[in-house]
Order: structure tokens, then C-alpha cells, then sequence
């Protein structure tokens, strides 16, 4: 097993938790501060909300102007993001561990009392409008986010860019407006790794976000997605095509199961996909399947991309792969998923970046961390007949389709698709 | 951390940074074979090579090399450029010597006729993919107009028709003049057992016939002018320029790696302020590439059709605007950059391998992550000064893709 290590978890009484595991052997440190400033908060007329939101507060804030911000960060050697996802902002980096205190107060300074330039506000909104943009050009994440939206429906299908009438449209106001009722202690997630001192870590954190919380912002009216198979018409090379079926919730009892059966079909060169659909018969580049957990709910999505041609037989592969999953698995498959596992363990904890990322995954999904011998427990714990027994009484499915490119698929009677 | 060096009788390099606080390790056969020792008939063959050997040697089949990686765990993967081929593994301490067995066993394919015509279709499923991502394939004919028949500028994946006209015997007498012992390094990084590594590869590969090749490194000619490659369903305007720049033995690379920094980073950049931060484009950077011989500087952008021409000209400015002077802040704004880069690169095992691996295909000498960093240290705001006169960014080849066809070069 990796290098023994002290992991905290506290939560301040406005509601902030904060986690961090001790890297001492590292010379740099990494984290993240992840604000309940999602885009699944967008007003469902201004798709884009939460992102635009997040690209204003980055562009200054206290003593800083958004020049003066990145330099301070660079400065430190920080390696810095701020992205919005689904259910939170994000704002973080990596870079030397003497530096880390500095670059946390920086952006403590930063989101505390963020300017919102007006002067900026195009360029903002420029910067949000490019990015729409270009998705249009990613054939593949096109599909992978129309998959997703229609599967988890609104708002936690999302797309956090939002589209180009509503960024278009938001004003100033709004913007501050989001940040006020947002941008709060409650819910809020921070998440250090590497090499720092725990108390003087858990006393800035009191310092810099100590502040009570406003009140609660509400849940957003949840939406039912869309069923059955959508193709998207391009004039492209490739097929792309994408599955979604039900999954499970990474909190629940069962995941690890799924997530055992998941890996055997899609894990490695000798998964069961990448072999009957590649090796086999050549049918495409890439291939694959993954879990997928929001809160609540989980979906497992398979993916491939193939020239039109070969399409129609890709898919068909694909679901009859699936289909066999629920006919069991072996235990050599069980033990190389396993040893996978073991060695992705192992791997990960020389990299702060990647703690820090699966710190706040736990934090969010089970709201505590788990040490590194509680997961390995979990995996090594999997057996043939649990996965088996868990396959047989959850059978894979039905799917949800979509596909991109010239020609749609024939879906035929025989695939339980959620369309009849 | 200890560097260790050995050559076997037949001229086959080993190379490893032991590190006994790792707790895995990171192996890579490296090979000095790529595209641009291929000759035209045979483009791609470098990179269905790599994709064959994964198809089994006479003691495995596809199958049992794919279970055995998986059975090892950790990540596998191999890659094709230019210059080089590259296999490699991360695995813990106990799979070492069956790793290492492995991987030197891969290096004697069987080639089999079956699975080449199979994989011929993943090869071409793979160009079909990349001809429809942005810049679709712009790249490629980008390096094709600037090097014109230097052999830089052909495709290290070939096209569907070099790729589908290929033979295995082809295959057969690239193989045979390339993957020799004197042409090869087998490197590691990480938890492991030096002796053990040695005498691994002793046992592999120890009778492997005493053969090496040579690579002509013809003179590049680069050739500059604009051209547009029409797209109609695409949104965006993607722009790309390459100029020259130092080659991989040339110590002017670090303080053109620090001048790139400056005006083209993703962040806090010249280039950053100028069309990032402003919203004009959605990204766009300057970054520096080596070779042997030769190396090369791009310049690119991805933007709204409408931005297009004045973001030409804005990056134009940006180009010009390395001759009128750099601040000894931007100097040292860049260096803590890079500095840090390293240390967080040097952190982590697989990296350090790979780190390992490129010093020895471009024939340089072994240096750790930290006086790496030392040379950046010690680059001086004159030296960055020269290497912008010597290097003008201006004078460049220039290839835009999208819906724009009437585009023209800054003048």
C-alpha cells in the first residue's frame, strides 16, 4: 500500500466543510474551493448564468484587478482554474507548498470582494460566447452532452455554458445577484492535499470564509429528461454514438458492484468491449463505458465513434456486449479489475492534484473521505457471485440513444430502448 | 534518487532514476523511429508498427498480451511522433522483472497477416476520427507546406491511401531497419531494482542481433507563405502559424522556451491579455517544438470566423512586439511558470520517466528535474532578447481552417 497519510475533515459552523490529507513527502500542494454556485441554479431562461457569474468574480477582486490576480498567482508558481460544473463552482490550483497559504488568501480576496468590473462585462461575455462556440466543432461532446441531458433531464444534465441568447442577454445585476445568493459558507467544499500544516490550514480557512451564511438557496424544479433514441444529423466522418442506461448513486450500497461489472466491459485492452469491438473486428478507434453519479443518481454511459459505415454493426456489438454482462463475469476479470484498482490507488497518491480531486469527490458524494485502505477494502472485497447475483437481479438497461453523423441507426424491436 | 546507465553487449541502452520512496515504477521502451524515417510510399508505417506490436509476438497472442497487461494492472499505452516510438507501463514493485519481460517481448512482433489487415481498419477509423476534430487534419498539412519534402513534413499517421496500401512485407523491412538494439532504450523511473532491470533485459533481449540505424538528418528548408484549407460545417476559425525555432541540442531552446512563455502561454501571456482575456478568441497560444536538427515555433488560434483576420493581425502585434523589448518581471513572472511546471512534473514517476526517455532520444545529457530547472534559472533577459531577433515569429507559414476563405496573410 502507498505512503501512510493523516487525513482531516472539518466542518466550521457556517456550514463550510473543509478536508485535506497530509502529503509531507511533497514539496508542492494543491486545492480546491468549491462554492454551491452551480449551473443548476441557472434560471431556466438564463442557461449560462452560473458561468458567466464565475468568469466576472475571476476578474478581480479586493487589492486586485484580473491582471493583478493572475500575476499574484503566477507569481506563486500556481498552476490555477476556475470552472463551474453542475452543482458547484470551482476555483483552485496546484503549485510550491510554501506558496499555497498566499495563493488561498489571494483568492479568498478575490471571492470575498469581487469587483464585477462593468468594463469587463463583454470581454466576459465574450469569453462565454466563445466557448459555446466552439462545442459546436467537438463532435463528440456534442453527442456526450445531448446524452446527458436527456438522460438526467434538467437541471442536472446541464451543460454549464449555458447558450448564446441567454449569455447574450444577462446583465450585470444578475450576475451580482447569482454571486450574492451563491457564493456562500453553507455547502461550500474545500479541499487541500499535499504538503501543509493542518492547523494553520483549518485556522485560514475559519479567517478567510468564517462569515455566517446567507439563507439557504432553494433546490431547483427538477425535469424529466427525454427517452429513447435521437439522432443528431451531421455531415461527418464518423458515427457518434452514445448509450445511457440507469446506474446508481455513488453512495449507494450497491455502487461498487455496478462499478465491478462496468469495469470488466470497458477496463483496460482486455475489457470486453475494447476487445470485441477493436481487436475482434476492427470496427473503431475508441470505445468504452464509464459510471456516472450525480447526487441522487447514477446512469452508466457507453461511447464509440466509428465511419458511417460501420456504425449500425458498432452499436449492435455494443449492446450485445452488454447484454452477455448480465450473464456473469469471471474471476480472472474480477482480479485484473481488481489489481487495476490497486495499482490506480497506489498511482494517484503521488500526485496532490489528483487527492485533492477525489477528496472533494468523496466529501460531495458521501460527505466524509475515505482512506485508501476503506476503498481498497471495497474493491477486494468484490466477488464473483456478489457482481453476478447484483447483474442478474439488475438487468443492464433499457438505453438511451443518441447518435451523430450523416445516417441514423436502426434501432430495432429487439433493443430495450425506453422509447415503447 | 540515483541515475543509473548500462549498455548490454548488442549496443541496447538501459536507463533508470531509482527512486526508493516511489511506490510504483514507470518502464518505457523508447525507440528513435518515426515518421520522419519513413519514405513516402510507407507514411503511417511507424504508427501502425506501434499499433501491431501490441498484436502479439510468436510466444503471445493479441489476447494474451492485452490479458497480461491488465493482469499487471496499472496503465499501458504507447505512442508515435516525428522522431520517436514509445512503449510504456506503470505497475507496481512486484510486477518489475514480468513488466520488463513483457515489454521486451513486444519488440519482437509477430507481424501476422490476419491482424494487420484488422487493425488496418482501426488505423484508418483513427484518421477518419482526427480529419473530423478541429483543426481537421490542419495540422498535418500545415507541417506538410512549411517542411514541404523534408520528411518532417509528412503525417505520422500516413492518409487512408499510404495506410491502405501498406503491406506486412513493408512492415517487415521497416521493422527489421529500425527496432535494432543500438537504435533502442529501455528506460525506467521509480521503485526498482536496478540489477534485477539489467539482467531482465539481459535475458530478453541480450541475443537480439548486434544492429543499429541511422537516421540522415537532412537540413530543413522551411518554406513560408499562407494558405487556407475551406471547412464549411465548421463554426469556429482555426488559425496556426509555425516559424523556426532552435532544434533539440541547441541551448537557445530554453530561453526560446521562456520567450514562447511570455508572449503565447495559456495564461498571463501577451497573447493571453491580447485575445484571451478580451474575449476575442476562445484559445490561442505560442508554444515551442524540437527536433534533431531542427525545431520549430507555433502559433495558434481558435476563434469566431468574424475575429478571424483582426485576431491575424493581433497576433501579428504580439509577434512584433518581442523585438520592442521584455520587462525583467515578465522574465521572471515566465521562469517561476516553468519552475514550477518542473517541480510538479518531477513529483510524480511517470513523468520523470518519460523526462528520462526524451533526453536520450534526442541525444542529450542526462540532467535531473532540478537542474533542469537551473538552467531556466539562469536564462538572462539578453539571451531571451537574442533569441527573439534570431527567431522572428513573423516570418512563418500560415494555414487557416473554417468557413473562411478570403483570410490574408499580416503584412
Amino acid at each position: 500500500m502507498a505512503h501512510s497519510t493523516q487525513t482531516h475533515q472539518h466542518t466550521f459552523e457556517n456550514g463550510l466543510t473543509l478536508v485535506a490529507q497530509e502529503m509531507p513527502w511533497l514539496q508542492s500542494a494543491a486545492f480546491t474551493m468549491a462554492f454551491p454556485a452551480g449551473c443548476r441554479f441557472d434560471p431556466l431562461h438564463q442557461l449560462g448564468m452560473a458561468n458567466f457569474t464565475c468568469e466576472m468574480v475571476f476578474r478581480g477582486g479586493g487589492q486586485f484587478d484580473n491582471r493583478g490576480l493572475v500575476e499574484e498567482l503566477e507569481g506563486l508558481g500556481c498552476d490555477y482554474y476556475s470552472t463551474c460544473g453542475v452543482y458547484h463552482t470551482f476555483f483552485g490550483g496546484a503549485l510550491p507548498a510554501e506558496g499555497l497559504e498566499s495563493a488561498m488568501r489571494v483568492y479568498a480576496e478575490v471571492i470575498n470582494e469581487p469587483h464585477f468590473p462593468e468594463a469587463q462585462l463583454e470581454d466576459g461575455r465574450n469569453a462565454c460566447l466563445q466557448d459555446i462556440q466552439a462545442l459546436d466543432d467537438d463532435l463528440p461532446g456534442k453527442t456526450t452532452l445531448e446524452s446527458r441531458l436527456r438522460f438526467y433531464g434538467d437541471p442536472y444534465g446541464r451543460n454549464s455554458d449555458g447558450t448564446l441568447e441567454a449569455v447574450s442577454a444577462m446583465r450585470i445585476e444578475e450576475l451580482k445577484e447569482f454571486y450574492q445568493r451563491h457564493y456562500q459558507p453553507q455547502g461550500m467544499l474545500i479541499a487541500v492535499a499535499g504538503k501543509f500544516n493542518w492547523p494553520t490550514i483549518r485556522q485560514l480557512v475559519a479567517e478567510l470564509f468564517g462569515r455566517k451564511s446567507a439563507q439557504d438557496a432553494s433546490e431547483p424544479t427538477v425535469r424529466g429528461g427525454e427517452r429513447g433514441y435521437r439522432h443528431l444529423e451531421f455531415p461527418s466522418n464518423q458515427t457518434y454514438i452514445s448509450l445511457a442506461w440507469p446506474g446508481l448513486p455513488f453512495r449507494d450500497e450497491n455502487y461498487y458492484l455496478l462499478r465491478g461489472a462496468i469495469g470488466v466491459l470497458s477496463d483496460g485492452m482486455s475489457s470486453r468491449l475494447f476487445r470485441e469491438v477493436r481487436e475482434r473486428r476492427g470496427l473503431c478507434y475508441s470505445v468504452g463505458a464509464h459510471c456516472h453519479a450525480i447526487l441522487d443518481r447514477g446512469a452508466v454511459f457507453g461511447y464509440s465513434a466509428t465511419t458511417t459505415q460501420s456504425a449500425q454493426q458498432t452499436l449492435d456489438v455494443m449492446l450485445e456486449q452488454i447484454g452477455l454482462l448480465s450473464q456473469g463475469i469471471t474471476q480472472s476479470e474480477l482480479e485484473r479489475m481488481q489489481v487495476q484498482f490497486r495499482s490506480g490507488l497506489v498511482m494517484q497518491q503521488e500526485s496532490c492534484r489528483s487527492r485533492v480531486s477525489a477528496l472533494a469527490g468523496d466529501l460531495f458524494h458521501l460527505g466524509r473521505i475515505r482512506s485508501m485502505e476503506e476503498i481498497q477494502n471495497q474493491i477486494q472485497s468484490l466477488t464473483v457471485q456478489g457482481i453476478n447475483d447484483y447483474l442478474a437481479s439488475n438487468p443492464l438497461g433499457p438505453f438511451d440513444i443518441v447518435t451523430l453523423g450523416e445516417m441514423p441507426l436502426e434501432i430495432t424491436g429487439a433493443i430495450p430502448t425506453t422509447a415503447t | 534518487m540515483q541515475y543509473r546507465q548500462q549498455q548490454l553487449d548488442n549496443g541496447l541502452t538501459i536507463l533508470a532514476e531509482c527512486n526508493d520512496e516511489a511506490h510504483f515504477a514507470a518502464y518505457g521502451v523508447f525507440v528513435r523511429t518515426g515518421s520522419r524515417d519513413e519514405s513516402p510510399e510507407i507514411g503511417g508505417v511507424s504508427h501502425f508498427l506501434e499499433h501491431m506490436v501490441f498484436k502479439g509476438t510468436d510466444r503471445r497472442s493479441a489476447d494474451q498480451v492485452n490479458l497480461e497487461l491488465d493482469e499487471m494492472g496499472g496503465s499501458s499505452n504507447a505512442r508515435t511522433g516525428e522522431e520517436s516510438t514509445i512503449y510504456h507501463a506503470s505497475v507496481l514493485p512486484e510486477f518489475q522483472s514480468r513488466v520488463v519481460e513483457l515489454l521486451a517481448d513486444l519488440m519482437r512482433p509477430a507481424l501476422r497477416d490476419s491482424d494487420f489487415e484488422t487493425e488496418k481498419k482501426v488505423i484508418i477509423e483513427e484518421i477518419m476520427m482526427y480529419q473530423d476534430q478541429p483543426p481537421y487534419g490542419g495540422h498535418e498539412l500545415l507541417m506538410a507546406e512549411y517542411f514541404g519534402d523534408h520528411p518532417l513534413g509528412r503525417s505520422v499517421l500516413g492518409t487512408p491511401e499510404t495506410v491502405g496500401g501498406l503491406s506486412s512485407a513493408q512492415m517487415r523491412d521497416y521493422f527489421a531497419g529500425r527496432y535494432c538494439p543500438g537504435n533502442m532504450a529501455i528506460v525506467g523511473a521509480g521503485k526498482l531494482d536496478f540489477e534485477r532491470f539489467v539482467a531482465d533485459a539481459e535475458k530478453s533481449c541480450g541475443k537480439w542481433e548486434t544492429l543499429s540505424a541511422t537516421r540522415v538528418v537532412v537540413p530543413a528548408k522551411p518554406r513560408f507563405g499562407f494558405s487556407s484549407l475551406v471547412k464549411e460545417n465548421s463554426t469556429q476559425q482555426y488559425l496556426m502559424q509555425l516559424a523556426p525555432g532552435p532544434c533539440s541540442t541547441d541551448d537557445d531552446r530554453f530561453a526560446m522556451r521562456i520567450l514562447s512563455t511570455i508572449l503565447g502561454d495559456d495564461s498571463g501571456s501577451r497573447l493571453f491579455w491580447e485575445l484571451l482575456d478580451s474575449g476575442l478568441a476562445e484559445s490561442a497560444g505560442i508554444g515551442s517544438c524540437e527536433f534533431l536538427g531542427t525545431g520549430m515555433v507555433m502559433s495558434y488560434i481558435c476563434c469566431d470566423p468574424d475575429l478571424a483576420q483582426e485576431n491575424l493581425e493581433r497576433l501579428h502585434r504580439v509577434q512584433m512586439s518581442a523585438l520592442e523589448g521584455i520587462s525583467e518581471k515578465e522574465l521572471a513572472l515566465a521562469k517561476q511558470k516553468i519552475i514550477a511546471h518542473i517541480l510538479l512534473a518531477s513529483e510524480r514517476t511517470e513523468p520523470r520517466m518519460f523526462n528520462l526517455g526524451g533526453q536520450w532520444l534526442a541525444g542529450q545529457v542526462y540532467k535531473t528535474p532540478a537542474e533542469i530547472a537551473d538552467l531556466y534559472r539562469q536564462v538572462t533577459l539578453a539571451e531571451v532578447q537574442a533569441v527573439a531577433e534570431k527567431y522572428p515569429l513573423t516570418r512563418n507559414c500560415t494555414l487557416s481552417v473554417g468557413v473562411r476563405d478570403d483570410l490574408q496573410q499580416v503584412a
